[in-house]
């Protein structure tokens, strides 16, 4: 479970401080796809980013599984982060390393032996469907597969949460598609919580269980996709999601 | 003019063994000394992570200041402390000191500049991995970087090149003395000619090897 408490964030600009996270706290349950989503500048990144403190916050909890990694020594803390996997909008991968080299990069930081290396690397390559890519470099794949890479890469340390920024973002319409079910895939299979960031409504609604509005810093909309939605708190959370409404929900509501 | 040659010959080969002794020799207490030093400049830049500001500003300016002297007056600047650390200030090993001196920070601010074109998302990607301080730079900023550090190492090898030819003055020998020498002192221009042809040779040759080996080591393209 990732748990966050009042988490404060500011950053320090030409302009003086800039307040990105005011008093954030959202709470995620084990198993789900969680979206927030979010105009671009609302925050989202950041708070992804919070969840395993590349981005330490001014002040709050940061709780996963139970555990508050504000209080973590150092190297506890790049421990923890083995378990939590991350992908990006931009997929990040290393230039110079093939595919398979890049999948085994988060074993290798662990200090997991060869051979288990070069197993696990066959698994995950297997997972997204690129064993046939393995001595490719980077640049020779599409964007679609070069997320694949990605989430493979993420798989590889056998995260219990996948955090993900903008996955699908640089992506075409059907590549997206596809990303999408590989990221359901490997939520049923492996149970893994997958947060994902994003400013498409289509993200949300094809893989997420829940979502949270963002807005200036804020938390402004809570949304369980299992149930109709029956009435706004913002002007943001209409304009997303209006066309979700559920007016006899609402109507039940109101009476 | 070819009988001139081949009685120098002997000369020429002494003199090119000294250039690539000098050039072996800096160059790797370049890239042994100045590898780290880029990569601390990096590191401890403004707006980085590990911004070290005090740090920053000491090895920031201590590299503009060094790379704003002419080798020539470095080379004379600091004889007492070569003489220091060779025991003496003339000769071919003498002049691979004030040769370190200039070229480390050359080099360094090379190094920096190139670890600035790598991508920080994958720097980024490596942090949410738990990789430490020691494990990006080696796994993922040399490894990014790599093509440029040996571009940068072409670079460097072909302005020590250069900078040897200097080393006459204190005795150092090497090719670019040969010409000067020959071609300058005693007025065998056909020398001369033939010597410089010989330096164009080695920058060619030295920047084919580069980008030669720029080309191997780069998969962005
Ligand atoms: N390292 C930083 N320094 C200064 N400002 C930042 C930094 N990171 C983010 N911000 C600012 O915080 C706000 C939120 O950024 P971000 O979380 O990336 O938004 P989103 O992902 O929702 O587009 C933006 O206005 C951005 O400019
Ligand atoms: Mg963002």
């Amino acid at each position: 479970m990732i748990e966050l408490k009042n988490i404060q964030k500011s950053f320090d600009t030409k302009d003086g401080k800039f307040q990105a996270l005011k008093d954030v706290s959202i709470k995620i349950q084990e198993g789900e796809i969680f979206g927030i989503i979010g105009f671009s500048g609302a925050g989202k990144s950041t708070l992804l980013r919070v969840m395993n403190l590349l981005e330490r916050p001014d002040s709050g909890e940061v709780n996963i599984n139970g555990k508050n990694l504000c209080f973590l020594s150092r190297k506890d803390l790049l421990k923890e982060r083995q378990s939590i996997g991350m992908i990006f909008q931009n997929f990040n991968l290393l230039s110079n390393k093939t595919i398979a080299e890049n999948v085994e990069f988060p074993l290798k930081l662990a200090r997991e032996k060869k051979s288990e290396r070069i197993k696990r690397v066959a698994e995950c390559l297997e997972i997204v469907g690129l064993t046939n890519k393995k001595d490719a470099y980077p640049v020779s794949l599409s964007g679609g597969q070069r997320q694949r890479v990605g989430i493979a890469r993420a798989l590889a340390s056998n995260p219990k949460i996948l955090l993900c920024d903008e996955p699908t973002s640089a992506l075409d319409p059907r590549t997206t598609e596809n990303i999408l079910e590989f990221l359901k895939k490997i939520n049923k299979q492996f149970g893994i919580t997958i947060v994902v960031v994003t400013h498409e409504m289509e993200v949300v609604e094809q893989i997420c269980n829940k979502v949270a509005v963002m807005e200036n810093g804020e938390i402004v909309e809570n949304f369980d996709l299992k149930e109709p939605i029956t009435e706004f708190h913002s002007e943001i959370g209409e304009y997303l999601f209006k066309h979700l409404l559920n007016l006899e929900a609402k109507v039940d509501y109101v009476i | 003019m070819l009988s001139n040659i081949l009685n120098v010959l002997p000369e020429i080969l002494t003199a090119l063994g000294q250039t690539f002794y000098m050039l072996g020799e800096t160059l790797f207490v370049a890239i042994v000394v100045g590898t780290p030093l880029g990569t601390i400049l990096y590191l401890i830049r403004p707006g980085a992570t590990h911004h070290k500001k005090v740090l920053y500003i000491v090895l920031d300016g201590l590299v503009n200041i060094i790379r704003s002297f002419p080798f020539l007056i470095l080379l004379i600047a600091i004889i007492p402390f070569t003489r220091f650390v060779v025991g003496t200030a003339i000769g071919t090993t003498a002049v691979i000191v004030p040769l370190s001196i200039c070229v480390i920070p050359e080099f360094a601010r090379l190094v920096e500049q190139t670890l600035l074109d790598v991508n920080t998302g994958v720097v980024e990607a490596a942090e949410s991995m738990g990789a430490n301080l020691f494990q990006i730079i080696w796994y993922v900023l040399y490894s990014e970087a790599r093509a440029g550090i040996a571009n940068v190492i072409t670079i460097i090898t072909i302005s020590l090149l250069s900078y040897t030819t200097v080393a006459g003055l204190v005795g150092g020998g090497g090719i670019g003395d040969f010409a000067i020498r020959y071609g300058y002192y005693r007025y065998k221009i056909d020398i001369m000619f033939f010597t410089v042809l010989i330096i164009i040779i080695l920058v060619q040759i030295i920047q084919m090897i580069g980008n030669r080996t720029v080309r191997v080591l780069d998969k962005k393209k």
